[in-house]
């Protein structure tokens, strides 16, 4: 590092490198967002095909239709079937993350990771509390809405600790969450759309902006 | 018309002040560690530097106990935060005239 300098343009280039580096999370991979969309549509797809058998039935009316045992054995596996999801997207995101702060040689754990994690976790444990709740009670047909909902104000909360791809992201997802809630039978539809294609789209972006 | 050079603020002449400067603008405050790692500085070089900008009152220490270890913090005064923006001001009107 020169201790003098004289351009005024290194200056200032040196001065915005390190307020970003001091204040933004860089190390979120592209990738972490391609693979949580991908992990998503592969749990859609179980929901959709073997626990809500191929959609005959609007989802929705279907687990209000049924008796109270087999609503309970549906409800328990979309359950785990969300979970599960939730548990290997979020290794892959911490994966992908790690590998790029290792590539760039820069710590991953730094105080902006601090601040877009709490930033993050608050509406985001809130929403799952809530959607648990819903999954017990009979208000299934409202978790897709809500988890959409939860999540992107998490995001929309957690963005300004990282690239500004994130916030957009998450108004994407509250606004999909809201019409998941207005169009209430096609909730599967719209989570797809939001926890897959959305994950992809943006993570493809990213990678092509910051990782190239 | 003032030469924008009078504004330049000789104490962020340094490349290394202006850096622990940029990071305290965007951080309410910062501990040792996160900006012995954010400069990449051994202790003594970052530590004399920080005293120079305490000196100036640029910036305020405190130190606290958490969780019983020693924990310094940094943070920027109002001043120190006007005199850095004189001097950022100061850059780009340099670069305007050139």
């Amino acid at each position: 590092m020169k201790t003098k300098n004289k351009d005024p343009k290194e200056d200032l280039l040196a001065i915005r490198n390190m307020m970003e580096r001091s204040s933004k999370f860089l190390s979120l991979s592209g990738l972490s967002g391609v693979f949580a969309g991908f992990c998503a549509l592969a749990g859609a797809a179980v929901a959709y095909f073997l626990i809500l058998d191929s959609g005959q039935i609007q989802f929705d009316n279907y687990l209000l239709s049924l008796g109270n045992t087999s609503a309970s054995t549906v409800r328990f596996y979309l359950a785990i079937d969300a979970v599960a999801v939730l548990i290997v997207a979020t290794l892959g995101a911490f994966y992908f993350s790690i590998r790029k702060s290792r590539k760039a040689n820069q710590p991953f754990w730094t105080n902006p990771t601090r601040n877009l994690f709490g930033h993050l976790l608050i509406p985001f444990v809130t929403g799952g509390i809530f959607a648990f709740i819903l999954v017990s009670g009979n208000n299934i047909q409202l978790v897709a809405p809500v988890t959409l909902i939860f999540y992107g104000l998490s995001l929309v909360n957690a963005g300004k600790f990282t690239f500004g791809e994130i916030h957009y992201l998450g108004l994407t997802e509250i606004v999909l969450g809201i019409f998941a809630a207005i169009f209430i039978n096609h909730g599967l539809l719209f989570w797809t759309l939001g926890f897959g294609v959305m994950h992809i789209v943006y993570g493809i972006v990213m990678y092509y902006r910051y990782e190239r | 018309m003032k030469n924008p050079i009078s504004n330049l603020q000789k104490v962020f002449e340094s490349r290394i002040r202006l850096g622990i400067m940029s990071a305290l603008m965007v951080n309410d405050f910062l501990d040792f560690n996160a900006l012995k790692e954010l400069l990449e500085l051994t202790d003594g070089n970052l530590a004399s530097h920080l005293k120079g900008l305490e000196q100036q009152e640029i910036i305020v220490v405190s130190k606290q106990f958490i969780e019983r270890k020693p924990s310094t913090t940094y943070k920027a005064t109002e001043s120190g935060k006007e005199l850095f923006r004189q001097h950022l001001n100061a850059l780009e009107e340099l670069i305007n005239r050139n």
